[in-house]
């Protein structure tokens, strides 16, 4: 076991390590096309998965991976059908259920490196209860969240990350759902490690990617993912040259700034949350600097806040938060070895006689 | 003084009195001492869903009925011989089910106005002449208790507290039971508190002694061991064997046991026990719900995992669609199944057998699975080995039915032989299995997950982590062979058709249906299934002993059905199906084999009474032929 120098004494074994320890290397790294599956991708035109799934299968040969401890596990939603398109091992299961799945799977093997594929319905309505649960265990899994605003497979309903108000089939006069944020819900469920990226960034998202992938736990990258039939230009004001003034780029160490030549940046406001302000009102020294790794969440909790609940003009993208702690696969493991290196090797016979047994002679 | 001693072949003891007062410890170890004097034994815990009901209430009673006999019995026995009742709400709770000249020994002490009141009582019934049918022994045994430990400064109410090991004194003086476990168990329990630990000890000792000295009990009672096959015994309850048995699958597979449970009455226990063996590789994981608790099960069983979960009826109906992508899957998984009292929340701590129609049909589209239900507490241990069995071997979802009163009840068991339990292999595939061809036209070796056994149907499983044989399996359609996607309508029909065709293909390992027909000549044959064996065991004994011949077959299998049970279901003029539902094995019988089944049902939260069903049975094979 590798463990790193420093860390919070949790009294608790120390397990810290990089995300894919223990998952074997591959000899040579392959290519993009050997983690191309035969299956003709079934996605729209124009939909915002095709980019993720290139910059997927571009970016695992980089891992070094052997490419059978690779697991893809789906929920239900057009973004669930991803396993199918890598030539890796891959489960489409149930509608939510996938996180649920996956924990098993990473629990009982540590050799895997274990990937969930979810939409915003998926993840965020459905399946609620298992994505919260496997953010405060720590599970070594890294979820990709695909949140285009909106039910695509079901041919457009609102979704629960939707906008209030927003028209959809399912709700002729508005929606009166007030929306989730993916990342304030992450960040509020104990996640350990938290992003958000735009899918046709393909840069931007093969860096959170990869330290997605590198972090032992459980990592939530939520994907801005345009839905061209059911929910288009949902996401503009992140795509394309003009986006100097929507997207707030988070990079751990830099103070936070944005807007055209840096005119608009974040500093604390009065009362723990953040504000953004003009960086000519105030100097550069207040401006906050981000800091992924702090302990206490509230910060990147209150950057969150900075996205619009509504239709989106302006968010934050990168990495939120990315903190070290446990994981349950790591410790239920350690468990099972514990209790074998003190106790051995259990004993059937001795087992299921328990201690209360008796002899009955011939 | 030495005591007069009667000879009985046969004794049923309950133990009643409020939920705090200690009938369920007092039960187990009476039932301990029991087992270790070599009586055969049969048990019925009975508590309340509600963990603390308010006291001196009927809703706070909990007791214990054990059976004890010198030759084999098959049920808790249907009333009690003795009945011990702490307090007024236990002695009226459990008066209807005592015959005329049963044993009643009341602790007095809490006989008071109020708690007659809060019994409901209006007069005090050991003074109003109400028990005069019974043997009463009304004695304040508190009081005695409190007495008997002065001497070691515990509070009044922690020296209150130990009259339960009074009473078990008592009884264990009159019914001859070794002391010496209840001592080492006391010992045990209570090593860091030595002033409970002597109070107690003290308090059993003065119970017994009290038997002895006083005048009030002028007869002991000899019931002698059992004539018991050869070997090595314990006492087990069906949880405990349940959960011995899934470790042993483990072991026989050598497949990491990994179970993924939700708390759930009355199946909490398996997960309770499976954590504490984690050096048998065994992995548990509390989930988040019961949906999470069989998913991340099959995740592991993706993984190659002995996947488990266990619950009780609730539990299934939330684990059904997850059970169903096992189904089209079809990797193995075990679902325990420890029926409790239905619908929704019903009578958690109560048993009854009617999730046998969830079991099999609870799903959406054609989703069929094995089914196996044990019949006994020890019985237990067996089916959830052979559960696996079927699970490792036909790659599929089995679930696995028991019941509240298996999971509590317990009995001795003749511990098996490990090395000769049946080895189950797990075959995990390591290489392609199928070729195709290339652009070139040139051999390719590929794998296909969907490509299956011709003797079991069983498709291969690959796990992840064996190299070259990468693939996606989901939840839906598949084609044939190939696993790819499919919305092919004749590919679909085939595929429904196969999943169902493999799981029929079990009935080929599970032999033929036993009959027990000792005459040979009987036209009338008892059907039943689970832990109605015992009840439906001893009613049909019943009628036997008066001459009547009756044959009975205990159906372990419940999907498929033994290949021969419609031949022998057509052998008999009359076919009786008592069940604990109302006729849902009797349903099934009457679809599948076009036979006229008579169902007998309850569905009282208890298990049958060996006379009622004796009654039902003899009234059926002593009626006049009706067949045309």
């Amino acid at each position: 076991m590798t463990t790193l120098d420093e860390g919070t004494d949790l009294g608790m074994p120390e397990l810290r390590r990089d995300g894919l320890f223990g998952v074997p290397a591959a000899p040579d790294p392959g290519t993009r096309k050997e983690f191309t599956s035969d299956q003709e991708v079934r996605w729209c035109p124009g939909c915002g998965d095709y980019a993720v799934l290139a910059a997927v299968q571009g970016f695992l040969p980089e891992l070094g991976l052997k490419r059978e401890n690779i697991t893809f596990v789906s929920g239900i939603g057009c973004s669930s059908r991803f396993p199918y398109y890598l030539d890796t091992f891959g489960m489409h299961s149930i509608h939510g259920r996938a996180p649920a799945i996956a924990t098993g799977l990473a629990t009982a093997r540590g050799d895997l490196s274990v990937w969930v594929v979810t939409g915003d319905g998926d993840a965020l309505s459905i399946g609620g209860n298992h994505l919260i649960h496997a953010l405060r265990r720590n599970v070594n899994l890294t979820i990709l969240l695909f949140n285009n605003r909106i039910y695509g497979l079901t041919k457009g309903q609102y979704s629960p990350t939707s906008e209030t108000g927003k028209v959809t089939k399912s709700t002729p006069m508005g929606s009166i759902d007030a929306p989730f944020n993916p990342v304030s819900l992450a960040l509020g469920a104990e996640a350990t490690f938290v992003a958000r990226t735009v899918d046709s960034d393909r840069a931007h998202l093969t860096s959170v990617l990869r330290q997605a992938a590198a972090h032992r736990g459980t990592a939530l990258v939520e994907i801005f993912q345009n839905c061209p039939i059911f929910n288009d230009g949902a996401f503009d004001s992140f795509k394309g040259r003009d986006t100097e003034g929507s997207i707030i780029p988070l990079v751990h160490g830099q103070p936070v700034r944005f807007g055209a030549d840096g005119s608009l940046g974040v500093v604390r406001a009065p009362g723990g949350g953040v504000r953004i302000v003009e960086t000519s009102s105030v100097g550069d020294g207040d401006l906050l600097v981000h800091d992924a790794h702090a302990d206490d969440a509230s910060t990147a909790f209150a950057l969150s806040r900075l996205t619009d609940a509504g239709h989106l003009h302006q968010a934050p993208i990168g990495i939120f938060r990315q903190v070290e702690r446990p994981t349950y696969d790591d410790l239920a493991r350690q468990q099972v070895s514990t209790a074998r290196e003190s106790l051995g090797d259990g004993d059937l016979a001795t087992l299921i006689a328990g201690k209360d047994a008796w002899t009955v002679p011939a | 003084m030495s005591k007069q001693v009667k000879q009985l072949e046969r004794v049923i003891i309950r133990f009643a009195g409020d939920s705090g007062d200690g009938m369920q410890l007092t039960g187990a170890r009476f039932t301990a001492e029991t087992a270790a004097f070599g009586n055969d034994l049969s048990t019925l815990p009975s508590f309340p869903a509600e963990i603390r009901a308010p006291a001196g209430t009927m809703a706070g009673v909990s007791s214990f009925q054990v059976h004890f006999a010198d030759f084999d019995i098959l049920t808790p026995g249907d009333s009690p011989d003795v009945l011990v009742a702490m307090n007024p709400a236990a002695l009226r709770a459990n008066r209807p089910d005592l015959r005329p000249g049963a044993s009643v020994i009341v602790d007095t002490h809490d006989f008071t106005k109020r708690n007659l009141a809060r019994a409901g009582y209006e007069q005090n019934p050991l003074e109003d002449g109400s028990l005069e049918d019974f043997n009463l022994h009304a004695l304040d045994l508190t009081a005695t208790t409190v007495e008997a430990v002065k001497d070691f400064g515990l509070s009044r109410k922690d020296a209150a507290r130990a009259k339960n090991m009074f009473a078990l004194g008592l009884l264990s003086w009159m019914y001859g039971r070794p002391t010496e476990p209840t001592i080492e168990f006391l010992s045990t329990t209570f090593a860091a508190k030595a002033d409970l630990r002597d109070a107690n000890i003290t308090a059993f000792r003065a119970g017994w002694n009290f038997g002895e000295t006083t005048e009030a009990f002028a007869v002991r009672y000899e019931v002698r061991p059992a004539a018991m096959a050869q070997g090595r015994y314990r006492n087990i309850t069906g949880n405990l064997a349940l959960a011995y048995g899934l470790i042993a699958a483990g072991r026989l597979s050598g497949l990491p046991v990994f179970l993924g449970a939700y708390p759930i009455t009355p199946a909490s226990d398996v997960l309770h026990e499976l954590s504490k063996h984690k050096n048998f590789g065994v992995t548990t994981f509390q989930a988040e719900d019961e949906i999470a608790g069989v998913g991340a099960a099959l995740g592991a069983a993706y993984g190659g995992h002995l996947g488990v979960t266990a619950t009780s009826g609730p539990g299934i109906a939330l684990k059904a669609e997850t059970i169903g992508l096992a189904v089209m899957l079809e990797l193995p998984l075990v679902i325990c199944d420890i029926q409790r009292g239905g619908p929704s929340t019903g009578l958690p701590t109560k048993t009854e057998q009617a999730d046998l129609l969830q079991a099999k049909f609870g799903r959406n589209g054609e989703a069929p699975l094995p089914i196996v239900a044990p019949r006994s507490p020890t019985d237990c241990f067996d089916a959830a080995i052979e559960a696996a069995r079927i699970a490792v071997t036909y790659r599929t979802p089995v679930m696995l039915l028991s019941d509240g009163y298996l999971a509590n009840g317990s009995e001795p068991w003749l511990l098996p032989d490990i090395d000769a339990l049946p080895r189950i292999e797990p075959d995990f595939a390591r290489t392609t299995n199928h070729t195709v061809q290339g652009k070139d036209g040139e051999d390719v070796q590929t794998f296909w997950p969907y490509q299956r056994d011709p003797q079991t149907l069983a498709r291969p499983w690959a796990i992840p982590g064996t190299p070259g044989l990468e693939h996606r399996i989901g939840g839906l359609e598949k084609e044939d062979g190939s696993g790819d996607i499919s919305y092919e309508p004749a590919n679909h029909d085939l595929m429904v058709r196969t999943r169902a065709a493999k799981v029929a293909r079990v009935a080929e390992t599970i032999g033929r249906t036993y009959v027990d027909d000792p005459t040979g000549d009987a036209r009338t044959l008892v059907v039943g299934w689970g832990s109605t064996y015992g009840p439906i065991g001893a009613g049909v004994r019943r009628v036997r002993r008066e001459g009547i011949a009756v044959a009975q077959a205990h159906l372990r299998h419940l999907n498929p059905f033994p290949a021969d049970l419609g031949e022998v279901l057509h052998r008999y003029d009359r076919v009786l199906v008592p069940e604990m539902n109302l006729g849902q094995l009797s349903m099934l019988l009457r679809a599948e084999f076009l036979i006229d089944a008579v169902g007998y049902h309850q569905v009282r939260g208890l298990p049958f009474r060996a006379e009622e069903l004796a009654d039902v049975i003899r009234e059926l094979a002593t009626t006049k032929e009706t067949s045309p």
